[in-house]
């Protein structure tokens, strides 16, 4: 178990993800078993990028003495976005040499590398915006027995507690929690931000530490993909005449 | 061998995600020749034994108050502890706020494979299969469990509630709830307003509504339908609506029965948390807005004068004014 490192200095953990961009073209190969890389663009992971790690980064512009480390599993292919995410901020960076299989082999591998680490705080952000799993924060607090707050749009520290706004069913919640916490964050607990030249010239140089997996057997594996039907196209209704709109959705789409 | 579906609820009362969740549960269990049962965790002002409609025989309850505050922790060990005492192989969870926050705690106490972001009953035919949302609602993904214990966790509006005949036994668990390490100070509920994840219709609105100062009809064609409102990002971030109502990918993803969008271009990543929705009307004045491409019906004309219009239409068919 995780207990407050004793040194009186905060170490944050941010977990990073490589995903498509937003705008690549989604298709799949080898019998629709594989996501067709080419050409395709790679990004932080947007909530991981705008949220977490800006967070982290603003409470080091706080308290400088603030340590801030990056975790990714991941192949060698996910080294430049780490080293684009050590441009924005961050101290130094851990990549767990592995291919990404399921949430629980990935929340395993973070949580085997943040059990030695002394982290006050874990971040993640919502969830990917290819697997839509939202699920590694959460693994990786009951790993560690940690408690784990889950969907924050507000996150304030204030010595050892946090305190914390996140957005339950149909409303939102303020909490108080003391350190070690598990985070995951979305819009509003920070603003998005553009590395400067300064930021991308030392991530250069800032240590990023390969280590191998932890022996773990994923519990779930993809079958296959399949892409939606196509839409049979739009049905246009005179703009002089929107009550034919409501007839439509109506009587014809019984949407109402 | 049971199923057990997780029963959420706030201000007493059960959530809509929840039935869908326990008819899910109950179909499922079905097709697996076994029976569904439920599990609420504080307490609810509705009859439980009612729930039975929805197919389960039984609902296993810890009625105590201080579990109406959702706390992962605690829920995720009393959960699981349940899953054992009661024999489920199978759980369900709505992925709904609540289901994330609680699902991949239990998956780890359990050691379960957990599929979230269900949209469709397994295949059982080869395994255990279930078919996800992923990409954005770009594509799915069909995800085989391979654990002796299995947990899904299913998109709101991804399944219809079927209400049917049936009581379901309720009988008291008994689990030490334990004390939560988070302390709740305050929550707050928007009441009043359909939430944005359950609504079954959305009205919407983009920057071409050129200031908040004009959201007036958009929340009144929404009142008239029972519908939740919701905008694109730049409206969010220029702050004319609240972050909570921003859809699409880096907001929030839903997948109502009719999404209406009024002023929005249809950006990719607009289209990402709401091309799941069944139907969807665009009305926008550039004919060559990309959201035409995904839309089922459309009006291409200015919101401000084809939405009026849209209100009276609708008050004419449901007998208003
Ligand atoms: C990484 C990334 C993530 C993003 N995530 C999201 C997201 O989650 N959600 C999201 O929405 N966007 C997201 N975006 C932004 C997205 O790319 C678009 O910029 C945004 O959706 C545009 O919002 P809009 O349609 O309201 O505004 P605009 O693109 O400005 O479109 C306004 C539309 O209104 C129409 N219009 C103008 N006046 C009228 C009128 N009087 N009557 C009728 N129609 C009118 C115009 O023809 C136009 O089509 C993201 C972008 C990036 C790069």
């Amino acid at each position: 178990m995780l207990t407050l490192n004793s040194f009186g200095i905060m170490k944050i953990l941010v977990c990073i993800s490589k995903t498509p961009d937003t705008t690549a073209k989604i298709a799949f190969t080898q019998n629709n078993t594989k996501f067709a890389t080419d050409g395709v663009q790679w990004i932080i992971n947007p909530y991981d990028e705008w949220y977490a790690l800006v967070r982290a980064i603003e409470l080091k512009e706080k308290d400088p003495s603030t340590v801030i480390h990056l975790i990714t599993v991941g192949a060698a292919d996910a080294e430049p976005i780490i080293r684009k995410a050590l441009a924005l901020g961050g101290d130094e960076a851990i990549r767990v040499n592995a291919d990404s299989h399921d949430s629980f082999y990935i929340a395993s591998q973070i949580a085997a590398i943040a059990k030695d680490g002394n982290y006050d705080l874990i971040f993640t952000g919502k969830e990917t915006i290819d697997y839509n799993g939202s699920s590694i924060g959460g693994m990786v607090a009951e790993l560690l027995d940690l408690p784990y707050i889950s969907l924050a749009t507000k996150f304030d520290l204030g010595g050892t507690t946090a305190t914390v706004v996140r957005e339950i069913e149909g409303g939102e919640e303020t909490d108080s929690v003391s350190l070690p916490v598990v985070v995951s964050c979305q819009k509003g607990v920070a603003e998005q931000r553009i590395p400067n030249m300064k930021g991308i010239m030392s991530a250069r140089t800032k240590p990023l530490k390969v280590v191998e997996p932890a022996a773990v057997e994923p519990l779930t594996n993809v079958v296959s993909f399949e892409l939606p039907p196509a839409k049979a196209g739009v049905k246009l209704v005179p703009a002089d005449n929107p009550e034919e709109l409501i007839r439509l959705l109506h009587e014809e789409a019984k949407a109402f | 061998m049971s199923v057990l579906v997780f029963i959420d609820h706030s201000e007493g009362h059960v959530k809509k995600a929840s039935l869908e969740a326990l008819s899910y549960g109950a179909a499922l269990a079905g097709q697996l020749g076994t029976t569904a049962e439920g599990i609420i965790l504080g307490t609810v002002t509705e009859d439980l034994a009612a729930l039975g409609k929805y197919g389960v025989k039984k609902i296993h309850q810890l009625a105590q108050e201080s579990l109406n505050h959702l706390d992962a922790q605690v829920y995720a060990r009393i959960i699981a502890e349940a899953a054992v005492a009661t024999g489920a192989n199978v759980l369900i969870f709505s992925n709904n706020l609540s289901g994330k926050a609680v699902a991949p705690r239990v998956a780890v106490r359990l050691k379960a494979g957990l599929v979230s972001g269900a949209v469709a009953l397994p295949n059982i035919s080869n395994g255990f299969v279930v078919k996800k949302n992923v990409f954005s609602g770009k594509a799915f993904a069909n995800i085989s469990l391979n654990s002796p214990i299995k947990i899904v966790s299913l998109n709101p509006n991804a399944f219809a509630p079927k209400a049917g005949e049936g009581q379901a036994a309720v009988a008291a668990l008994s689990i030490q709830a334990g004390t939560a390490k988070v302390k709740v100070v305050s929550a707050t509920q928007a009441t009043g307003q359909v939430p944005l994840t359950e609504a079954e219709i959305v009205v919407s609105g983009g920057r071409g509504l050129k200031g908040p100062e004009n959201w007036g009809m958009i929340e009144e064609l929404a009142k008239l339908l029972g519908a939740a409102t919701a905008c694109s990002r730049p409206v969010a971030d220029a702050h004319w609506r609240p972050h909570n109502e921003h859809v699409g990918q880096t907001g929030i993803a839903i997948a109502p029965n009719l999404y209406i969008a009024i002023g929005i271009s249809g950006a990719i990543q607009h289209l990402a948390g709401v091309n799941r929705s069944k139907v969807i009307a665009v009305i926008n004045k550039d004919p060559e807005a990309p959201f035409f491409k995904a839309a089922d019906y459309g009006i291409v004309g200015d919101a401000f004068e084809v939405v009026p219009k849209l209100i009276q239409a609708v008050k004419k068919l449901k007998g208003i004014a």
